[in-house]
């Protein structure tokens, strides 16, 4: 018996979709597999092993690179999240006025230029800045994360924040709640998972990035993607697809938990 | 139409409210005064876009005058923010914080208000008692039904005990038997709270049923203010008595004006007695209304202001409409309860006469 | 003007006051951290070069965007133009080109694919594509290189069905970036054609099919005009990082298969020429810019009417 004429299907799209999916996978799984690979090499297999991860582990460089890593992007994230926060209250939900067009594109901006433009251009100042004031901290690399992030906080946050009724803080004004407290007891809690849904994307974006931080980084200041793409020059052995597993783990689980935070309807 | 003894709870003085400026400026409120008693069920009616929301939620305070005054027992308080007004809104949308139950919602008010816990939630059981829902305090409100949600919102609102409770077309979710049950409700604790409740609705019969007094707007003017009685059978304006139920429009030549009444020569044929709107004094051509339930069928051969042909019967279950063509081309309609027997013997088609009551007619303004 | 007016007028000044006040942090930040060090560049591409990098304060030059297409030969001072530039030019307008392309090819099937799928299986389908989305470039252009080298996987199957009997080198040719970009890139590409596809209204496609168009028809004429916006907006969002794409080829093109991306990051190393380097950037910048207008001129033409 025929299934019957179904209009959404397309001839070969289907076989096409899953050979996509497969082929995005493909390379990485088998970069995970050669994580656990007993032998020297990426490319034979010599039975199964961890000590690439012990390696990794006891690296000084990978510890002191990862450490880097995680407090730039908990810094980064933290002060994008918050002023990605304050920047969506004022930008959201209102009639449009003058300035906002303006306001929107500018918080967008670092989406539309090129990393290497903005790396470059950092690379420039910061370095200028560095002459006058002799600071080479990673305050720099901190900045730099922060402003790239803050777009990619406020889009979670904004989503969230047009999806809820004005109203609900006018009948918190009617109920006397003065504004802090209409914010802090209405619209905070309701707002929370955008907030949270936008730190996490912004926490990834800091960690992933490889561009700007390579050009704005002073000697030594590595982070994790750095020091992967110095490793990569070099002759790789498997040590690398055990740092990239790790990471890689680590992504999937914020992705994981950015998913489940976004689809929860408060 | 005499001010009962009370205090004015609120007054509005002239005010006039417009979005937009130069060409496009819309004004939804036009040189607007209006006194609401205390302890009155005043409702504001009419179309949408007539101005009612805007002046409920001036009142409220999200929104602020471009002129004139809203006075709270003498007080100006058109500045003032809306967390520093004691008046409550019950929305529309009802607005219940989603991220909190039944009980914290109802409490909300009085915990902004700096009261102690022991008060808030005494005052939040008997919240519960007055509407009836003490079983659900602990719900989210996102599991309770729409009815629950309305009283759960009007608990919230009464809660802080307000001076005037502000009810923005709350019934217009509900389903026709709930919104009647609704509406018994809210007439109920209107009564026990005391509380001074003006009701913004579309709905002319919902507005006939519940006030205490009416005020009709159009295009941002009140139009009449009155009581369901007045309004209906004594509407001033053209689109009072066209909004409100259904009505019959006559024309008319002045013959005498007494007082509060004038004798009409309708264009149709009869003279009939008409009351007049305050302080109007009309000579010329006027419009007359007559309401359908103030007019009797006439046989030929009898005693009748007007005559026509009977076009159409149509049968309501509890009254029959009679529409009638008279000789000049108007259309009259006629409604006649079903509690006299069989039919009234006219048959479409025929001639027939109309009856006007004595005393049901009324001149209007256009 | 009366009270009233003058209290209406003071709440509305105080609104505007307050979302200057929230907004202007994170404008501040992306100013100082982002916007503002552009305009430093330009600067620095009219300026002299410094012997040790750096340029020479304040001694202007136009020779930062005359290097960017032409050179003067060292011995004899003639003009010429500089080939090595304009080669790479063409490699990254040519690979970000059939970048866009083929991630286009692939990537549509991919978001109609999933934007089909019944919707409670379809967040699983997006899941598995925003994965690729979220993860580090590296691993990923690490992971092409895996499959490319000449020890990949690639090779080794083509060796071991004995179709080949060397390993054909992929590695560190203007293939290998090829691959890598498209890799990279496709999931760019997937995310804007599927929101558009999402809001495909199919009751239109089933009016196409009712009046006798067959599925190419219907693909050609009804589907595809009907999602345009997503499909502009899928090739911006490729053909941009691909115009300035710098670790792909660095990785897997090694160093003499440069792109604008490493051409520039030459001129601010080895190549000591910050003023060449901040033209060949602001070059960059106004390719990109010009295509970012060409996707708002299409999106405000109304493209894409029929979304539910």
């Amino acid at each position: 018996m025929s299934k019957g004429f179904s209009i959404t299907s397309m001839p070969g799209f289907s076989l096409i979709a899953l050979a996509c999916f497969a082929v995005l996978y493909l390379p990485v799984a088998t970069l995970v597999f050669y994580a656990f690979n007993a032998g020297q090499s990426v490319a034979m297999w010599e039975g199964f092993s961890l000590r690439w991860f012990e390696s990794a582990w006891q690296n000084t460089a990978v510890q002191e690179a990862t450490i880097r890593s995680a407090v730039i992007a908990v810094v980064a994230a933290t002060i994008a999240t918050v002023t990605a926060t304050m920047a969506a209250i004022a930008t959201t939900r209102t009639a449009p006025y003058r300035g906002l067009t303006f306001k929107y594109a500018f918080i967008n901006q670092p989406l539309m230029v090129p990393e290497i433009v903005t790396a470059v251009a950092l690379l420039i100042v910061f370095s200028r800045i560095k002459i006058w004031t002799g600071y080479s901290g990673l305050g720099y690399i901190i900045a730099a994360h922060t402003a790239f992030c803050i777009p990619f906080a406020y889009m979670p946050i904004r989503a969230r924040l047009e999806g809820m009724d004005l109203t609900l803080e006018r009948a918190a004004a009617d109920l006397y709640a003065p504004p802090w407290a209409a914010f802090k007891r209405v619209t905070l809690p309701i707002l929370w998972p955008g907030i949270l849904a936008g730190f996490m994307l912004a926490f990834v974006i800091s960690l992933d990035d490889v561009v700007i931080t390579e050009f704005v980084k002073s000697a030594g200041q590595e982070t994790l993607p750095t020091y992967m793409l110095g490793q990569l020059k070099r002759s790789v052995t498997p040590e690398i697809n055990a740092i990239s597993t790790v990471f890689l783990g680590i992504s999937i689980l914020l992705v994981t938990m950015f998913f489940f935070i976004s689809r929860k309807k408060a | 139409m005499i001010l009962a003894a009370g205090q004015t709870a609120i007054e509005a003085k002239g005010v006039t409210k417009q979005f937009g400026t130069g060409q496009d400026a819309v004004k939804a409120l036009d040189n607007v005064s209006v006194s609401i008693r205390e302890n009155e069920f005043f409702t504001l009616l009419g179309p949408s876009g007539c101005g009612k929301t805007t002046l409920l939620r001036l009142i409220a305070g999200f929104d602020f005058p471009n002129e004139g005054e809203i006075l709270l027992y003498g007080e100006n308080i058109a500045p003032l923010p809306p967390y520093k007004r004691p008046v409550n809104t019950v929305f529309q949308s009802y607005a219940l914080f989603p991220h909190m139950t039944v009980a914290q919602n109802i409490g909300f008010g009085l915990e902004m208000l700096g009261k102690p816990r022991a008060e808030i939630d005494k005052r939040v059981s008997q919240m519960l008692q007055l509407v009836r829902m003490e079983e659900l305090a602990n719900r989210r409100t996102s599991q309770i039904s729409g009815g629950q949600q309305q009283r759960v919102a009007l608990a919230r609102a009464l809660a802080p005990a307000p001076k005037v409770l502000l009810l923005d077309e709350p019934l217009s979710a509900l389903d026709y038997k709930l919104r009647k049950d609704m509406q018994i409700e809210l007439k109920r604790l209107q009564n026990e709270t005391g509380i001074t409740f003006i009701f913004v609705t579309h709905d002319q019969e919902e507005a006939l049923t519940m006030s205490d007094r009416i005020a009709v707007m159009s295009r941002g003017k009140i139009l009449q203010i009155g009581s369901p009685r007045d309004i209906y059978d004594r509407p001033s304006v053209r689109f009072v008595a066209n909004f409100i139920g259904e009505t019959n429009f006559l024309e008319g030549d002045v013959l005498a004006v007494e007082g509060a009444s004038a004798t009409v020569k309708l264009a149709g044929g009869g003279t009939i007695v008409a009351g007049l709107p305050e302080g109007l004094k009309p000579h010329g051509r006027v419009t007359v209304v007559v309401r359908p339930e103030h007019a009797d069928l006439v046989k030929p051969g009898g005693e009748a202001d007007l005559w026509g042909k009977l076009e159409n019967i149509v049968y309501f279950g509890t009254d029959t409409h009679y529409y009638v063509k008279l000789d000049g081309g108007e259309a009259f309609i006629i409604r006649q309860q079903n509690s006299h027997g069989a039919g009234s013997g006219h048959a479409v088609g025929n001639p027939v006469g109309v009856a006007l009551e004595a005393n049901s007619a009324q001149v209007v303004r256009d | 003007m009366g009270v009233a007016q003058q209290a209406a007028d003071r709440a509305e000044r105080d609104q505007i006051r307050k979302r200057w006040l929230l907004s202007s942090p994170a404008l501040i930040i992306i100013f100082f951290a982002a916007i503002g060090p552009l305009a430093v560049v330009v600067l620095y591409s009219f300026m002299v070069k410094g012997d040790y990098g750096d340029v020479k304060y304040w001694q202007f030059s136009l020779d930062g965007w005359f290097n960017v297409v032409a050179e003067r030969d060292m011995f004899d001072d003639t003009l010429g133009l500089a080939w090595a530039n304009i080669s790479i030019f063409w490699r990254s307008l040519k690979l970000s080109f059939i970048t866009t392309i083929i991630t286009l090819f692939f990537g549509f099937p991919t978001a109609y694919f999933i934007a089909t799928r019944k919707p409670d299986k379809r967040d699983l389908w997006l899941f598995l594509i925003t994965i690729p989305f979220w993860t580090n470039i590296l691993i990923r252009t690490f992971a092409m290189q895996e499959v490319i080298r000449n020890e990949g996987i690639i090779n080794s199957a083509l060796m071991g069905l004995g179709l080949v009997d060397q390993p054909v080198q992929i590695m560190f040719t203007d293939w290998a970036i090829l691959f890598g970009m498209v890799y990279v890139y496709l999931p760019l590409m997937v995310l804007p054609l599927y929101a558009s596809l999402e809001k495909l209204d199919f009751r239109l496609v089933e009016a196409g099919y009712d009046l006798y168009a067959n599925r190419f028809q219907v693909l050609w004429r009804v589907i595809i005009p009907l999602v345009k916006p997503g499909i502009v907006a899928g090739c911006i969002l490729v053909f941009i990082p691909s115009l300035g794409a710098y670790v792909i080829p660095r990785v897997l093109g090694g160093g003499k298969n440069m792109m604008l991306g490493n051409l520039i990051d030459l001129q601010f190393g080895q190549g000591r020429n910050w003023p060449l380097g901040s033209a060949l950037s602001i070059t960059l910048m106004i390719i990109v810019t010009l295509a970012l207008l060409v996707y708002v001129r299409n999106t405000a033409k109304g493209g894409g009417n029929g979304h539910v």
